[in-house]
């Protein structure tokens, strides 16, 4: 049973009752899910969370949806992985990866859409729909297959074979735009006003962010319920920068936490940094940008929660950084070589914010750092072609073996 | 001379209903005081306390987002199209 008390604009603060609406009808602020703390920490243990499923449904009394069983095809609880050699190569002491890549369709999209998806079941919608550049298309097209709904998953015309693929599959409509993903935006909102479908990242917005909070909580879970430090965590939307602070400071209301005081800084590209740029020149304001970079997931230049994520990062005392493409592309390959985990584009940003932040002392070696990596490798692999040649290419032969790796080099 | 205002749902309980607006030629400012003088409680809705647009408010000018242009005192032509959109987004 969800503890949800109502929505609430998050700029001027009026309620409304739950439904699925997502912008204050005042201000046109985001709304957001009020909970009843009080009830969740009469309902919530850590011996129940422990014994729930093995995936985001664990937290159920933390989440706004009513149904059960809901949507799900095993989103979240991914590995925390301890980076002791990434960590040496950066200078830092105690850091962990979370590993979102190994999520149902290979990224944290699995998360929101699973209970979005929910959501859109029990307030009665029978067609899933989203604008997305490849991720979240992936996880609608497959949530909705599982859960027995119709999909509509509009893309931009140039979106890769890959990922218009491994939408397609899933059996739902994909719809190409003839446009940039910001025009497939657009369009989306036009058509959630005309057709009475769930928008994943539209109309059931307030309710899909809502599946970001478990990225916290199960950190704080696999840490045996402690905080960490200092979190780093790419910006598109400023979304999940957002709701993952929300969430620790959520586990310590219900009383799953003693405390936590938990820095959060931001990773954003060069090539889109409209937050990191307000961070650098010390405004208020955040200009839209003209997305620019190789980290396509993170391609929001208009970013709906980039003031959120911005006063997160300076009240909790953080950093922003906003890296190059290059710098991107050696994250991914730092990543892979120093901890076995292949990160997409955008756990590139996270790495390399990461390295930045060390070297100039804002993440500190003193510091339990957790570093989110959100989606798979092999979804950018054109990224980083470049860096994924054979060491060598031989004959068949022991003597040409031999002659590209002598053997005194080796041990054998 | 005229311009054509986009009205989001939001909004048109101000409008009657309705959801495109005819305005004269202006800046966005001025076509949008029109709007308010046609149908009174706009401006409220669109302006802070300040008299700046709302920051979840985006305005855009033939499909361009104004911050991109000259803001409010960006200038609409005959038969341009002036949209409000409330800030929506996807991605991470």
């Amino acid at each position: 049973m969800a503890h949800v008390n109502s929505l609430r604009c998050r700029e001027c603060g009026r309620e409304y009752e739950v439904a699925a609406i997502f912008t204050c009808e005042w201000c046109f602020g985001p709304l957001e899910v009020a909970y009843d703390y009080d009830a969740i920490r009469e309902a919530i243990s850590p011996e129940k969370i422990a014994n729930g499923p093995l995936s985001i449904w664990r937290y159920a009394d933390l989440l706004p949806v009513d149904r059960n069983p809901a949507v799900d095809l095993g989103a979240g609880f991914t590995p925390l992985v301890r980076a002791d050699r990434l960590a040496a190569e950066l200078g830092l002491g105690e850091v962990w990866i979370k590993n979102d890549t190994v999520n149902p369709t290979n990224s944290f999209k699995d998360r929101v859409t699973s209970v979005a998806l929910a959501k859109a079941l029990e307030l009665g919608f029978k067609v899933a729909a989203c604008a997305s550049t490849g991720n979240l298309a992936n996880a609608v097209a497959a949530h909705a297959a599982h859960a027995g709904l119709q999909s509509f998953v509009f893309i931009p015309a140039d979106l890769e074979q890959g990922k218009v693929v491994t939408t397609a599959v899933y059996g739902g409509n994909v719809v190409a735009i003839d446009g940039n993903y910001d025009s497939v935006n657009r369009l989306c909102a036009e058509l959630a006003d005309t057709y009475p479908w769930a928008f994943v990242n539209v109309n059931i917005r307030t309710f899909y962010a809502e599946g970001s909070r478990t990225l916290a909580f199960e950190t704080a879970e696999q840490l045996d319920w402690q905080a960490p430090d200092h979190v780093v965590v790419p910006i598109a939307s400023g979304s999940l920068l957002t709701k993952i602070r929300k969430g620790f400071d959520e586990l310590v209301k219900v009383g799953l936490l003693d405390e936590a005081n938990v820095r959060v800084s931001g990773a954003q590209a060069e090539g889109c940094s409209p937050v990191a740029r307000a961070w650098i020149d010390g405004t208020d304001t955040i200009k839209p940008v003209k997305p620019d970079t190789i980290a396509k997931s993170l391609s929001i230049g208009n970013p709906a929660d980039g003031y959120f994520a911005l006063d997160a990062v300076r009240e909790t005392g953080g950093g922003l950084s906003a890296v190059t493409d290059d710098e991107i592309v050696d994250g991914m390959v730092l990543l892979a070589r120093t901890e076995g985990i292949f990160a997409e584009t955008a756990g590139g940003v996270t790495i390399a914010t990461l390295k930045r932040l060390a070297a100039e002392g804002v993440v500190r070696p003193d510091e339990r750092v957790v570093a989110y990596v959100t989606g798979h490798g092999l979804k950018t692999l054109d990224a980083v072609v470049d860096r994924g040649r054979p060491t060598a290419v031989i004959a068949p032969t022991l003597d040409a073996f031999h002659d590209a790796f002598p053997p005194e080099q080796f041990d054998h | 001379m005229a311009v054509t205002v986009r009205i989001p749902t939001q909004l048109r309980e101000l409008s009657g209903g309705v959801a495109e607006i005819s305005a004269d030629t202006g800046t966005v400012s001025e076509v949008l005081a029109a709007l308010n003088t046609a149908h009174p409680g706009f401006a409220e809705r669109l302006f802070d306390d300040k008299g700046e647009l709302r920051r979840f408010v985006n305005v855009f000018v033939a499909d361009e987002d104004i911050r991109f242009l000259d803001g409010v005192a960006t200038p609409v032509t005959d038969g341009q199209t002036v949209s409000i959109v409330p800030a929506v987004a996807g991605g991470v």
